[in-house]
């Protein structure tokens, strides 16, 4: 009898016959992995990006007696972009946190800030890269240059990549309203955009300030 | 809930909202101290505090490793139980690979870099 058998009756048939596989698969609701799925694609790029850091890493030095960090960075001007990735973190979590209320209103607002800041940060590094080619400090000056540029222009491009992907959602949002299915990619979103933010730890620490150490 | 009306036996489904998100609290912990995590290391280097750069360079980076982990925590909600600790195994092995990838890049770079200095060459004259 099923009922008498130290077997899990899941294991078992309908007449008590141990079972040696599953009658019916686990049920898995819709996006369960999800999660999981998108974090091992952030771990993948993480892995690009510390490609692109040793790359950097090995020719940071190499100016080919060009320019060198001290001459071309900006230290306030990086600053000010630290601060807009910064801010459109927080900002994304507060998005969040309507999101968790069921705030349509709200998270779209905080949701177009935070793409707001997301422009902003675009606009100040396109200013900068166009500043550094006025100069002549292009990609193809030295390799430190071509580091640099790939490295950085690799994060910027993340960033564009992240906005679109971010007034794709909105739009899917206004659409359809904040369903499980936009629930779980704002999720993502937010990971990624927050995993953008700990990238850009790493470049304003190892490249600009490192490099004015230089 | 739904777990209690539909039991699964032998499989546990973690909630895979628990403990997704965070509180207003936790991100506002969590973007205070990424400010002054930030501020800290910018000001060392743009006042020039500490007159050697290698003493500047080593706490600038430590409060890098630093603000990483805040953001992890409090920003992408990292923890040992967040999908059956899945992610922080995946996490881990990125970290090993990042290590491996960074040291050993440079590692083996400088040495060539070094062994293959101009000074080296009177050695290769030698050579038949």
């Amino acid at each position: 009898m099923a009922s008498a058998s130290p077997i899990d009756p899941a294991f078992l048939d309908k007449d008590g016959n141990p079972l040696f596989h599953l009658a019916h698969e686990p049920h898995h609701p819709e996006g369960s992995s999800t999660m999981l799925g998108f974090w091992m694609y952030l771990m993948s790029d993480c892995l690009i990006f510390a490609c692109l850091f040793a790359t950097y890493a090995v020719l940071g030095g190499n100016y080919a007696a060009g320019p060198g960090p001290k001459d071309l960075f900006d230290l306030p001007l990086v600053a000010l972009n630290t601060a807009m990735l910064l801010f459109s973190s927080i900002t994304y979590g507060f998005a969040m946190l309507a999101m968790e209320k069921n705030r349509v209103a709200a998270t779209q607002g905080w949701l177009a800030i935070t793409g707001l800041f997301g422009l902003a940060f675009l606009s100040i590094e396109m200013y900068e890269f166009a500043h550094l080619v006025h100069e002549g400090a292009t990609p193809m000056r030295s390799g430190f240059l071509s580091a640099f540029f790939t490295l950085v222009g690799t994060h910027g491009l993340h960033v564009t990549f992240g906005c679109i992907w971010l007034v794709t959602l909105m739009v899917q949002v206004a659409r359809h309203g904040l369903i499980p299915a936009n629930q779980r990619r704002l999720m993502c979103l937010s990971m990624f955009w927050h995993f953008l933010d700990v990238i850009w730890i790493g470049v304003f620490t190892f490249v600009y300030l490192m490099g004015m150490l230089r | 809930m739904s777990d209690a009306a539909h039991p699964k036996p032998g499989h546990d489904h973690p909630d895979a909202h628990a403990g997704a998100h965070g509180t207003m609290g936790s991100y506002m912990i969590g973007f205070g101290l990424s400010v002054i995590l930030t501020a800290i290391p910018f000001w060392l280097v743009m006042t020039g505090f500490f007159a050697n750069p290698q003493t500047t360079a080593i706490i600038i980076m430590a409060f890098a490793v630093v603000q990483i982990v805040v953001h992890m925590i409090y920003f992408l909600h990292m923890n040992t139980r967040s999908e059956g600790g899945w992610s922080m195994m995946a996490l881990i092995f990125t970290l090993v690979l990042v290590v491996i990838t960074l040291s050993g890049s440079t590692w083996v770079m400088y040495h060539l870099n070094h062994n293959m200095m101009p000074t080296m060459s009177h050695d290769m004259s030698q050579m038949p």
